[in-house]
């Protein structure tokens, strides 16, 4: 205390200098490490302006937009576009879609990868099982234009190839694009079919390190096919479920915007009308930019709680978690 | 206790079951991966009347080519795609550029700020500022109607940037960094004549991520981009396949003439087209890059 006293009047710089270690620690530690800086600096650059910017700009939320202050101009209106989403028309019926959509994509896309991975896991021979899962993967880079593009020409109730199919076991005529209750369905078996393979490479990755000697050890005990399914593959598989579905848990309000705004149609509005494509509509269509911030502010909130409450769970249940 | 050996190896009826069962369920699997998309390719080239009336399932049938002449005649398609393949060549060099030096700090053990790094990194896959805060920012940076906006917000992927350090991390073997700091090298020198030299597997990978990242790009075109010269492919394939719009030669305009309609069946064998033409390039790439586009997954893996 007393020698920094003396130092003082060496300059005015000093005090400030001596008042802060780690800004001091920084600036050395750039200058040595400079080349390893400069390196991470660009990504660091990008992703404060297009990642922390933007999330600076939620503040726009609790203010009355102003164009001509910008977004942190305007005048503090606190919670009230808040309030007038709660007590909007929309809201539950946005909020039961968005729940309904994610949640019925969250439970297929997370079972069926699994289910495709033990089948595919017993298939016989390096080469049949490579084609195979080589195969059950192309969708995944198919674009999602393409996609609803190719359910709609498959889904026409004229000449659709899907609408033939299903003709086939005798329901004729079905129109899947005309009608709301199909609308749920045809996006997530869609879904499935375009992700399901792509997700089970890592579950694959999983069974392909299982000990053969568990495998051996269970026949020998006389387990059945299944049983050694069910008893020695899929525990295998358990860290990996908790993981992926603990990732998957923090999206739980991230309906596919794209997908879903690209499926919309004014027959199926009432169901397929989600949080995401509203605030795309209230916001840059109708520029009401305050109140569309407080709708994805809300969102995100809750994705973000969901994230958190799933990992402390898989935290507490089985010592798997994110961080 | 011990059984014969033999045993282990006949199969019993209950093997020749599941084997069966799992015989037809590749079989179905196979089918429904892969029927769709086959069945797009035969539709383009089949007579329209044929495909709507349901009797195109294996091959095609009376080949017309008429979906690709009107497609080849159309400005919106190629324009579409120069710009796409603009963007896509344009954003995986940046995207490249910024990712990989990055990944290649955040796996220095030595560099302590990298936990905290690492946190603002992937602190953005969990929390954004969503879609009107970015807006702005873009209207504010004169980025909007720009074709920059569709290479410089994406610059980073916060996802492959860690699968990149991970690579960094467990296939970089702390000697070869020793030895090469004995014979005088500094990071970069470092970093550019033998840690990328050696990660080109990881190179590959997310490059390809990136590449079809940009090439699947519809959202950017649709909420930040009015200028339709400057849309790329997803856009014009969207007011192809989805909204119905006209092509040049007449064809194409659905909604009046009534569903099933000949001017319909037309319209449907251009969007076969178009998905065809569309999708070529990662279809054609698609067996030759699989091994890559794996990988990445299984080293994304190894830590997430």
């Amino acid at each position: 205390m007393t020698s920094a006293t003396a130092v003082r009047p060496a300059g005015g710089a000093a005090p400030r200098r001596a008042g802060s270690g780690p800004g001091r620690r920084l600036r050395r530690h750039v200058r040595r490490y400079w080349q390893l800086w400069a390196m991470v600096a660009p990504a660091i650059a990008f992703v404060a302006v297009f990642a922390y910017v933007p999330m600076y700009g939620l503040q726009l939320a609790f203010r009355e937009f102003d164009f001509a202050a910008g977004i942190t101009g305007g005048d503090w209106v606190g919670l009230k576009y808040f309030q007038q989403f709660f007590d909007s028309p929309q809201f539950w019926t946005l909020l039961r879609n968005t729940v309904v959509i994610s949640t019925s994509t969250l439970v297929a896309g997370f079972v069926a990868p699994i289910a495709l991975a033990l089948m595919v896991n017993q298939v016989l021979g390096r080469r049949r099982k490579k084609f195979l899962q080589t195969a059950t993967y192309l969708p995944h880079f198919i674009s999602i234009v393409v996609i609803v593009g190719m359910l709609q020409v498959f889904l026409s109730p004229t000449s659709g190839l899907i609408t033939r199919v299903v003709g086939l076991f005798g329901v004729d005529g079905a129109n899947f694009f005309g009608s709301a209750d199909a609308f749920v369905p045809v996006y997530v078996v869609s879904d499935v079919w375009q992700h399901a393979g792509w997700n089970s490479i890592i579950y694959l990755a999983a069974l392909a390190g299982v000990d053969p000697q568990l495998y051996e050890a269970a026949k020998i005990d006389g387990a059945g096919r299944f049983s050694i399914i069910r008893h020695v593959d899929v525990p295998a598989l358990v860290p990996t479920m908790i993981v992926l579905l603990v990732l998957n848990m923090g999206n739980v309000l991230n309906t596919g915007f794209e997908k879903i705004f690209l499926m919309q149609n004014p027959l199926n509005l009432g169901v397929s009308e989600v949080i995401a494509t509203y605030v795309y509509k209230i916001g840059i269509l109708s520029n009401q930019f305050s109140y569309a911030t407080a709708i994805g502010l809300f969102n995100t909130l809750i994705n973000f709680a969901f994230l958190v409450v799933a990992n402390q769970i898989a935290k507490r249940v089985s010592n798997t978690s994110l961080w | 206790m011990r059984r014969p050996l033999a045993a282990l190896r006949r199969d019993t009826p209950g093997d020749l079951a599941f084997k069966a069962l799992l015989a037809a369920c590749s079989v179905l699997v196979l089918l429904l991966a892969l029927y769709p998309i086959y069945f797009v390719v035969i539709a383009s080239v089949s007579d329209p009347a044929m495909v709507a009336t349901g009797r195109v399932w294996i091959v095609p049938r009376e080949i017309s080519w008429f979906g690709y002449e009107q497609i080849l005649a159309d400005e919106r398609i190629w324009n579409g795609y120069r710009n796409t393949l603009v963007y896509a060549l344009a954003g995986t060099a940046l995207n490249l550029l910024v990712t990989m030096p990055a990944a290649f700090t955040l796996s220095r053990r030595e560099f302590r700020p990298r936990r905290v790094l690492m946190f603002f990194f992937a602190f953005t896959m969990f929390f954004s500022g969503g879609l009107i805060p970015m807006y702005l920012l873009l209207r504010d940076l004169n980025l909007l109607d720009n074709w920059l906006v569709f290479i410089l917000p994406s610059a980073v992927n916060v996802f492959n940037l860690i699968i990149a350090r991970s690579f960094f991390e467990h296939s970089l073997p702390e000697e070869l960094h020793e030895a090469a700091s004995i014979d005088g090298a500094n990071y970069f020198q470092f970093f550019a004549r033998i840690a990328l030299p050696l990660s080109m597997p990881i190179l590959s990978v997310i490059g390809l991520y990136y590449l079809v990242q940009h090439w699947n790009d519809f959202f950017t075109g649709l909420v930040f981009v009015r200028d339709y010269s400057l849309q790329p492919l997803q856009i014009v394939l969207r007011d192809i396949l989805i909204s119905n719009q006209a092509f040049s030669g007449g064809a194409g305009g659905a909604g009046g003439a009534g569903a099933g309609s000949y001017a319909q069946q037309y319209a449907d064998q251009i969007k076969y087209g178009v998905i065809v033409v569309s999708t070529l390039p990662v279809i054609v790439l698609y067996p030759f890059l699989q091994r890559y586009f794996e990988k990445g997954v299984m080293i994304g893996a190894v830590k997430g």
